[in-house]
Parts: structure tokens; C-alpha cells; sequence
């Protein structure tokens, strides 16, 4: 079977997920992201690269952070952008998720920026407009269920290589709900294809996939342990909605066993950095004072993510 | 009769020289306030020749017109873009754009598509090595030290050898 995020001459068609893509295709997206970058810094915030196509945020799951860096990215490169709230228009009237996009294909949609509650539902968009022969329109996963969030975790990738610039001696610990973050399994499958020396996934077991280990990761319940030597700390956000459940006994007792707090980052590498997806729970996964301090990079990786979804953006529509 | 039609060999010049050739033919226009821009890979070799041989003091500015080719939708993103680095304000600044070779002049519009979006020069002025014909828009070079007119199928390139010195080589394609 052919990797359905490549097309028929194997160049980068759809991005679904890092699992299965080639180290070349990842760095390649870096690469190219960072030219992106400086196109922020000048006069005119703008390449003429997506001139007259038009791109589709389609959120059927609330985010209004990726969904603006995602519009932010597409106006740079001068796309359309139009922005679509089917939770509260067509999925609520009863309008199928391929119907949906049979519509939009139908206005001309050049890019689907997709967000979706269920795993898998950018690739059956994908697997649709394969079969329509619609392989001139493509499919980014802004996120789909537990799956993956391939362009956050890319971006999480370029602030890595930016203030650590190679891969293949660093320890990285991931911290938190593991179990429900895509963003989680998206750096865990970057870091893997990258050549990072050790990824730890650390958190309560109740919080863990099952064989997670065979993931290529070192499993970790001990925060103190699992951080000394770390180079990057990548801090999940704890759901509010978690606590409802039979997983964590409470917020305060989380903070107290994994909350991240300059003592126990003192344990790291004393050059190590600090990531967090955002949006952030102060005192819950991570201490104000370390949010805050200088090993944080999490303000870097919103700026990074723009030119890393410009990247991704202007490699497929031209492919 | 041959029927085969036969093509003049050319004689590729040295590409040093006309480094040197090229800024005998800037220094008289060269102003105070004028700023080189390097077109990447090869107007940049020749930008900084260029810098060098004028003895100019200020930077020199370096541009991929990746994302202003209007080839992107027939040949996608260039796999190997480079960052531009602009590091100086082009407002009201005469900016010299350098290139290896003029072709169709396709990618001269690509630049100064992209240097307009850093600002408004007060001019700017075209540098190429070679200009070898054929142009597809009203373009032309204001310095140039070599014109030849190439067939379609062959292509000029400038390139770096092992001690850093330019050559021209000529590859044909069927």
C-alpha cells in the first residue's frame, strides 16, 4: 500500500501524521520553515506563494489557538482563508463529514485544515479525494482524537533543533497525560525518526498508554528521576475534564508529584529547556516561576509554529 | 547536405575575470549610499566578488526567490530554500540586484517582487555575468561584461570549484 500522505512520485501530498514519514521529509519541512521564518520580521508579512487558493479551516473540535495560527500562516502566504464552525452549522443539522467536504469541494477548496474529535477522520478526507482523483487538494491534521498533531509536533521539533541544533545526544522527557495527547505521539514519533538518544514518557500509570514502550520511549512514574539529565522537558496540559474521572486523585496532588517546579528542573541539564504546548494550567502541570523563567522556550514555539505551518502549507500546494 | 544542424562551439570566458569586468563597469555609477543584493546561489559568488573588488563597506543583501517564482504551481517549492537576509532598510537606497546568468528574466521580476516587500528603494540596477538571451519580459541588464546568445536546450552555469574560484560550465540537454 502507498503511504497516503505521498503522492504517485512519492513527493509530500497530505500531512496525516511524522508516524511513516521519512527523516528527509522532516527535515526538509525545517529546513523550509525556517526561510519562512524571517518573512515575520519584514515590511510586508507576505509571499505571493498561495496567491489565489483557498484554504478551509475546518474545526469539528473547538481550538482557537491552532485555528488562528493556522489562518496567520495561510494570509503570509497570501491564501484565502476561510474559517468554518461545523460544529455549530452543518454537523448539527446532520450533514455527514464527507458531505461536508463534497461541498467544499465543490466551492473550489484548494487546502483542508482539518480538526477532528475522532482518530483517523483527516485520513478518510484524504482517502475520499483520492478516490474522487481530487489529489490537487490537500489535507493538513490540525489534530484528530488521541492520534496525532503532526504540525505541532514538527514545530516542536524546530524549537528543539533551534536552541539544540542536532538530535542525536539529547535526552528528552515528555511529562503528563500521555494517554490522551496526540501532541504526545506526534513528538514521540519526530523525535524516534530524528535520532533523539532517549525519550522519556513520564507521568502517573493511570495517565499512559499501555505498551507505550514500544514506542521507542523509556516509561517513567518518577518526575525526579526521570528528569535528571534531561536536555528538553516537554510539559503536557493536564484537562480540566481529567479530574472528573477515577485518573487523578486531585489537581494539588498532581502539581505535587509531576508539577514541574524549578527544583525539580534544577535536576536537569543546567542548559535544558522547557516546552509546553500551551494553553498552559499554572500550578497544575508546571510552576509560574518556571513558565515564566529562562529556560522556558513556550512563547518561541508559538512564533516557530507560523513559520512551520507556512512550511507545511507551501510544500503541498505545490505538490 | 548536413542535415544534422551543427552547433557552434562556445568559449566559456573566465568567470574571475569577469567579476573583475563587471565592477570596472559599476564603480563609475556606484553611489554612497548603494547596497549589493545577491540573488541565491550564484549572484551571491558574484555579489560578494563584487563587494570585495569595490571595497564597499556596508552588507550585502542575499535573496531566494523561492516564493516568488511563477513556476511554484507547475514545479512546486524549491526543495532547498534559503533564508533572504535583508540587513539593511531599502527605503530610499539604490540597490544593485546581482545575478550569474540573465535568462528569461523571470526570476529578476521574482526579486524585485520580494525587494519591494522590504520597503521602496529609491532604484534598482541589474548585475549579471552572462547574459545569454532569449528573455520572456522586458528586462535587461544594466552591467554585463558577456553576452551570448544560447540555444534553449543548453544550460550556462556558474559554479564554486574546490579552491572557492568560479568557472562557467555548459550543460546540454536533450
Amino acid at each position: 500500500m502507498r503511504n497516503p500522505q505521498l503522492n504517485a512520485n512519492g513527493a509530500l501530498t497530505h500531512l496525516l501524521s511524522i508516524e511513516g514519514l521519512p527523516r528527509e521529509v522532516i527535515t526538509h519541512i525545517l529546513d523550509t520553515a525556517s526561510s519562512f521564518l524571517k518573512v515575520s520580521h519584514r515590511e510586508v508579512k507576505k509571499v505571493p506563494l498561495l496567491r489565489g487558493k483557498s484554504v478551509f479551516n475546518v474545526f469539528f473540535e473547538n481550538s482557537t489557538r491552532t485555528r488562528t495560527t493556522f489562518e496567520i500562516a495561510a494570509k503570509r502566504l497570501s491564501a484565502d482563508v476561510i474559517n468554518l464552525d461545523v460544529t455549530r452549522s452543518s454537523t448539527a443539522k446532520g450533514e455527514t463529514l464527507l458531505d461536508t467536504v463534497d461541498n467544499l469541494v465543490a466551492m473550489h477548496a484548494d487546502m483542508f485544515v482539518v480538526r477532528h474529535a475522532a482518530s483517523g477522520a483527516p485520513h478518510l478526507i484524504a482517502d475520499h479525494l483520492r478516490r474522487l482523483g481530487r489529489e490537487d487538494v490537500h489535507v493538513v491534521n490540525a489534530g484528530d482524537g488521541r492520534h496525532a498533531h503532526p504540525t505541532q509536533g514538527l514545530l516542536d521539533m524546530y524549537t528543539i533543533r533551534h536552541y539544540k541544533q542536532e538530535f542525536t545526544n539529547l535526552v528528552v522527557a515528555i511529562v503528563g497525560d500521555i494517554l490522551h495527547s496526540r501532541v504526545a505521539r506526534s513528538d514521540i514519533h519526530a523525535l524516534t525518526t530524528l535520532g533523539a538518544a532517549e525519550v522519556r514518557a513520564v507521568g502517573p500509570q493511570t495517565l499512559l498508554p499501555t505498551a507505550i514502550e514500544k514506542m521507542g520511549v523509556r516509561v517513567c512514574h518518577d518526575l525526579r528521576s526521570a528528569i535528571r539529565d534531561c536536555d528538553v522537558v516537554i510539559m503536557l496540559r493536564l484537562q480540566n475534564e481529567r479530574m472528573n474521572g477515577a485518573l487523578l486523585p486531585s489537581a494539588r496532588e498532581y502539581f505535587r508529584c509531576y508539577g514541574l517546579t524549578p527544583a525539580v528542573l534544577a535536576l536537569a541539564r543546567p542548559d535544558a529547556i522547557v516546552m509546553h504546548p500551551g494553553p498552559m494550567n499554572r500550578g497544575v502541570e508546571i510552576d509560574s516561576d518556571v513558565a515564566d523563567g529562562p529556560q522556558a522556550v513556550i512563547l518561541p514555539q508559538v512564533t516557530f509554529g507560523i513559520a512551520v505551518r507556512m512550511a507545511v502549507m507551501g510544500i503541498l500546494a505545490g505538490n | 547536405m548536413n542535415a544534422e544542424k551543427k552547433r557552434p562551439t562556445v568559449v566559456l570566458p573566465d568567470a574571475e575575470l569577469l567579476c573583475v569586468q563587471l565592477a570596472g563597469l559599476i564603480r563609475p555609477r556606484l553611489r554612497p549610499e548603494t547596497v549589493l543584493v545577491g540573488i541565491h546561489s550564484g549572484g551571491v559568488w558574484v555579489a560578494q566578488r563584487l563587494h570585495a573588488l569595490l571595497g564597499l563597506g556596508n552588507e550585502i543583501g542575499l535573496i531566494d526567490v523561492s516564493f516568488y517564482r511563477d513556476d511554484y504551481g507547475a514545479r512546486g517549492l524549491h526543495p532547498r530554500v534559503q533564508p533572504s537576509s535583508i540587513p539593511f532598510d531599502v527605503e530610499d537606497r539604490t540597490l544593485v540586484l546581482v545575478d550569474d546568468v540573465l535568462y528569461t528574466g523571470r526570476t529578476t521580476r521574482a526579486a524585485i517582487n520580494e525587494l519591494f516587500d522590504y520597503g521602496r528603494p529609491a532604484m534598482i540596477q541589474l548585475a549579471v555575468l552572462a547574459d545569454r538571451g532569449h528573455r520572456q519580459l522586458p528586462i535587461c541588464a544594466d552591467f554585463c561584461p558577456w553576452r551570448v546568445d544560447l540555444d534553449p536546450s543548453s544550460e550556462l552555469v556558474l559554479s564554486q570549484n574546490d579552491n572557492g574560484g568560479l568557472q562557467w560550465s555548459l550543460d546540454e540537454h536533450a
